[in-house]
């Protein structure tokens, strides 16, 4: 029999929801038959605990006095440059910024200590900040120049605000060449040395709900270790790629844009990451519930790592140069095993999603939902799947001629 | 005269050339073993104090890294730091001696200071700075 989210929703407040992780469903389903767990089961919860450069936070920082327009001036923020072209004390951090000052790749491979990703967990810990700004001066906005310390609770808003976030399953990386290189997908030893891979497997949100059915504009999920919201599809969302029989897709799809208040987050579950030779980004740790309408969305938990395919895919040629193809696929069951067969060489494999803290995320979800703490909503508007006709395109360069003003196609 | 206090990475291919004897005889070094670990098929690691006249030195350490010998300065201790560390996994691929694992049950991670040879692998490739190096 069919539920609805407002049924759960009762049974959460009256505290006789019944929850399980998307880890522990299976064997649930495994020995209860899924016919039965579907009836039974009310929420499933899912985690992922892992690197997202898409991320990123706005902050208002209240008016200096005399007021200063910090809007179209330069600021950093523990000399991190931050976004400012907003109104008079806006501003937005990025995570993978980083200070000017930083030697980036110049002695190869950069170690890139402190960015914007580090410098959203200092704030969410509390920690004070210098805020150093330049601004130009108007009539109403006299003030020239700001140095302060600044504090998340100083501040009147502190959003997270990420524009692409839990990738619908990642590739997994090797460097077929015969030099080592430094990635998003971290250090990769030359000639299939190592191999890096990026998912929660059967843990992951939208591994979980691979059509997006339940989860859409408006979810409110576990984000940073508080409470936030999917806000709509992700940037790079490529909901039309392979699947397997029960919708997984075979390789990157989904993606979801989430944001949430800063302050009532952790920084145990916003991470500043560095990746030598690459660059800072963020680890993000977001973990979305499931509500069990029916027992399709059940078989849809259910999946483990052995249903979930990625696709192997070389660092040092084809992904830097756009070249298309695999150089096989793998299940997250061979990924977590500890080795995967490359070309018949045995790869050793390593994450860089910690599936140990996505358990953390998804039990945490549980507890909340179990003790009547977090209701599900309802979402506003579904993100849209594989028949919206939406694509990842890549980008058509068109030269621009000499000091022309008008494009030409 | 200089001294080096060094650790020497074998790759497994290296392991049964004798490239010790050959900077001794050849390149006139004095070599004290500080440490050793050699296993079969795997990377081996010789923690050794050096010396010789500096240009000997220069000349047998840039030999001995052209042979694919991978040379570090010895750092002292290394250690892990259980509260930044994710368990992301990612040192575990690339530690030589097992000294980071993974419990694959619950993919958690854990360091065994006993089995760590200092060869600072890790330390690149922790992206949370949990892996320090004291010296
Ligand atoms: S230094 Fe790091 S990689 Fe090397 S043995 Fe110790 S723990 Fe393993
Ligand atoms: S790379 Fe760093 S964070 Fe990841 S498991 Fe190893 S020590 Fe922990």
């Amino acid at each position: 029999m069919a539920k609805t989210i407002q049924e759960i929703n009762e049974k959460i407040k009256s505290g006789k929801a019944v929850v399980y992780t998307a880890e522990e469903i299976i064997s649930v389903a495994r020995s209860k038959g899924k016919k039965k767990a579907a009836a039974e089961v009310d929420v499933v919860t899912t985690g992922t605990f892992a690197p997202m450069c898409s991320s990123g936070a706005y902050f208002n920082v209240g008016h200096s006095n005399p007021r200063i327009k910090l809007g179209g001036g330069s600021v950093t923020l523990n000399d991190i440059p931050v976004y400012t072209g907003f109104a008079a004390v806006d501003f937005f951090v990025g995570a993978t910024a980083i200070p000017d000052d930083d030697p980036r790749n110049k002695i190869h491979p950069g170690k890139f200590p402190y960015g914007g990703g580090h410098l959203i967990e200092d704030l969410v810990a509390g920690k004070d900040a210098q805020l150093l700004a330049r601004a130009y001066g108007t009539d109403c906005y006299p003030r020239r120049k700001l140095e302060t310390w600044i504090r998340l609770e100083d501040m009147n808003e502190a959003m997270l605000f990420n524009m692409r976030n839990g990738y619908q399953n990642y590739n997994v990386a090797v460097n077929l060449s015969d030099r080592i290189i430094y990635t998003y997908m971290g250090v990769l030893h030359p000639n299939l040395r190592n191999a890096t891979y990026c998912s929660a497997g059967q843990l992951s949100p939208l591994l979980n709900d691979p059509l997006y059915r339940t989860i859409g504009i408006g979810t409110r999920i576990f984000l940073g270790g508080g409470v936030g919201y999917v806000v709509d599809r992700g940037t790079q969302h490529n909901p039309d790629v392979p699947r397997t029989d029960r919708g997984v897709p075979r390789m990157g799809a989904g993606t979801l844009a989430v944001m949430g208040d800063l302050k009532q987050m952790n920084a145990r579950w916003l991470r500043g990451a560095s990746f030598s030779g690459y660059g800072v980004t963020l680890a993000v740790g977001i973990g979305i519930p499931v509500p069990i309408l029916d027992e399709e969305m059940l078989n849809y938990t259910a999946v483990t790592d052995n249903d979930i395919v990625a696709q192997v895919v070389d660092y040092s040629e084809a992904y830097p140069n756009c070249i298309p193809g695999s150089l096989g696929e793998v299940t997250y069951a061979q990924l977590k095993s500890g080795s995967i067969t490359v070309k018949d060489k045995k790869v050793p494999t390593a994450g860089l999603s910690s599936y140990a803290r996505a358990r953390e995320v998804a039990s945490t979800l549980k507890n909340w939902i179990a003790e009547g703490s977090f209701l599900l909503s309802e979402p506003v508007a579904p993100v849209p799947s594989v028949e919206s006709g939406i694509k990842f395109k890549p980008l058509q360069e068109r030269p621009i001629f000499n000091n022309a003003r008008v494009a030409v196609d | 005269m200089a001294t080096k206090r060094l650790v020497f990475n074998f790759p497994p291919h290296l392991i049964d050339q004798p490239v010790t004897y050959q900077l001794i005889t050849e390149h006139n070094l004095k070599i004290n073993i500080l440490r050793a670990r050699i296993t079969p098929r795997e990377w081996g690691r010789l923690v050794v104090e050096v010396s010789g006249k500096k240009q000997n030195l220069d000349a047998g350490l840039q030999f001995a890294s052209d042979l694919g010998l991978d040379i570090k300065p010895l750092a002292q201790d290394v250690q892990w730091d259980a509260e930044k560390c994710i368990a992301c996994t990612a040192c575990c691929s690339v530690c030589p001696t097992g000294a980071l694992s993974v419990t694959r049950q619950d993919m958690q991670v854990s360091f065994d200071h006993d089995k760590c040879i200092a060869c600072e692998l890790c330390i690149p490739v922790c992206p949370y700075e949990a892996m320090q190096i004291e010296f």
